[in-house]
């Protein structure tokens, strides 16, 4: 840890990460982020936990329904073609 | 196609999932009814999840069920923290307030492919708060853009990222219990 990251606590940073991954900082605090994770290792870990998070997340399958609530589903349609 | 999503959210304003099908299946119903006057003004997708909310919030409303706007509008007004604060050096450390105690350790990358992994985050998702569980889902798992989830749940762009900056850091904090457990 250098005296360089000492602006932007390392508690503090966690709170920004979505805000960062976003997109959604301004442009200073985005700097000061990133100045903050190239020196602290710990942060720098933590930001890839998150984008690690972020990528299995996205490998999850969208679950389906029940059986019982997908055939009245079917039911409802066909009833509504057939109008 | 967005039947798990529909679902999740669904129960941020109905109690049970049987009730949450039920509110799904309305809402499809609603869809085939209502098409013709779709304008298109917004996104079909975003639309039908419109009709989903509204039938959600008459539904939870008939139940009784004290709807949780809250946790939708003013996710701010109960402070979480993303990691718990006993991670941290304490704010009057002399040296280094507010830098890790207890830093995160690089996670063993053939085990965040197995399958027990994404056991761990599909739990973690089912027992987040209705309101962050509808968001992670939009945004992570059916790969939404962060206009799209607010336009579906009627929330500001703000509130939508707390909601979600709070579900990833529920999901990532899980991850790392389970990983760095000893075997």
């Amino acid at each position: 840890m250098s005296a360089s990251i000492e602006q932007l606590s390392c508690r503090e940073l966690v709170e920004l990460v979505t805000d960062y991954l976003e997109g959604a900082l301004p442009a200073r605090e985005r700097d000061s982020f990133e100045h903050h994770i190239e020196g602290c290792k710990g942060c720098h870990e933590y930001v890839r936990q998150m984008r690690e998070t972020i990528e299995l997340t996205g490998t999850l399958a969208p679950g389906d329904i029940s059986p019982e609530a997908e055939a009245a589903l079917l039911s409802a349609f066909r009833d509504w073609t057939s109008r | 196609m967005y039947n798990a999503s529909l679902l999740r959210v669904a129960l941020i304003y109905v109690a049970t999932r049987a009730v949450a099908e039920d509110v799904v299946q309305e809402t499809w119903i609603g869809v085939l009814n209502g098409i013709d006057r779709f304008e298109g003004r917004s996104s079909l997708k975003t639309w039908i999840f419109r009709i989903l909310t509204n039938i959600a919030k008459t539904r939870g409303q008939r139940e009784g069920r004290t709807v949780p706007f809250s946790a939708l509008e003013r996710p701010d007004a109960v402070p979480e923290a993303a990691v718990d604060a006993d991670r941290f050096l304490p704010p009057d450390h002399e040296r280094w307030p507010g830098h890790w105690a207890s830093r995160p350790e690089p996670w063993p990358e053939e085990r965040l492919l197995a399958a027990e992994t994404r056991a761990v985050v599909e739990r973690a998702i089912e027992e987040l708060p209705p309101a962050q569980r509808a968001v992670i889902s939009l945004r992570d798992i059916e790969g939404w853009s962060s206009e799209e989830a607010r336009n579906a749940l009627g929330i500001s762009e703000t509130n939508q990222r707390v909601l979600l900056h709070r579900a990833r850091s529920k999901v990532r904090q899980a991850l790392e219990n389970y990983l760095t457990e000893a075997q």
